[in-house]
């Protein structure tokens, strides 16, 4: 498990709102690339604990979907790409919103249906910047992060194409 | 003297293996023309990304290759 701490330029809600405590951005984001299971419920829960001052919380669970014969998904992942790329979405998504922390779980390594893949949360003033932090955030994982997925259907293995609706999701934000 | 090539994804299967040893040779195109050619292939194809030491790469000619540097064949990514 790694806390996110590199430098991070400060986004103009940090400047808004915290610009008299002078702490940069970096300290309201976690980001976080887990090989072994998690939960989402404790996560949101000391995510919203901590900024008391976020009128919004606004988190976003995906999970292992049950159904289609799929025993198994497992998630491939590239260290010196995955979580840097993370990083950099964090914080291209607190330069977009006022928001006072951001939150990204994801999980790679071999999940059963019903397991949590990813997590993200947006803590803000204000819902419509939660919200939409939170759905940016999904639509840019969903289509743009280094993870390569395969399932187990009768005992074997499938890799999984990128799926057009993704890109079109991802197309909503210009 | 050894490169360390990489494997993700559909590309590990082909390749047999997630990672293979081959080596030093002066530049990607060079490497992936020694390698057997149905793996050869895969990694040619239009969608197929690189990285050398964990950085993005465009052109396979640029790069001049050392000792120990990884390569990475990135296919097309599946999202999170």
């Amino acid at each position: 498990m790694r806390r996110f701490s590199r430098t991070a330029t400060r986004s103009p809600s940090c400047r808004r709102y915290r610009a008299a405590e002078a702490v940069g951005c970096e300290r309201h984001s976690d980001v976080r690339l887990l090989t072994s299971p998690f939960a989402p419920a404790e996560e949101i829960a000391s995510f919203a604990r901590a900024k008391p001052e976020s009128g919004g919380v606004v988190s976003f669970i995906g999970q292992v979907r049950e159904g289609d014969g799929v025993e198994a998904l497992e998630l491939q992942h590239y260290e010196p790409l995955t979580l840097p790329a993370m990083e950099k979405l964090a914080v291209s998504v607190h330069r977009r919103w006022d928001l006072d922390g951001v939150l990204i779980v994801h999980r790679s390594g071999v999940m059963v249906p019903g397991d949590p893949i990813v997590l993200v949360a947006a803590a803000a003033r204000h819902r419509r910047d939660a919200f939409a932090a939170a759905d940016f955030a999904m639509d840019h994982l969903k289509s743009e992060s280094w993870f390569w997925k395969r399932e187990k259907r009768g005992g074997e293995w499938h890799w999984i194409e990128p799926r057009e609706q993704d890109f079109d999701d991802i197309a909503r934000w210009g | 003297m050894s490169l360390n090539l990489v494997f993700l994804g559909r590309l590990e299967d082909v390749a047999g293996s997630g990672k293979l040893s081959v080596p030093v040779l002066p530049c990607i195109d060079a490497v992936i023309d020694s390698l057997d050619p149905s793996l050869g292939q895969a990694l040619k194809a239009p969608r197929v990304k690189l990285a050398v030491n964990g950085i993005l790469v465009q052109d396979t000619d640029a790069p001049v290759l050392k000792d120990g540097d990884e390569i990475a064949f990135l296919p097309p990514v599946s999202g999170g």
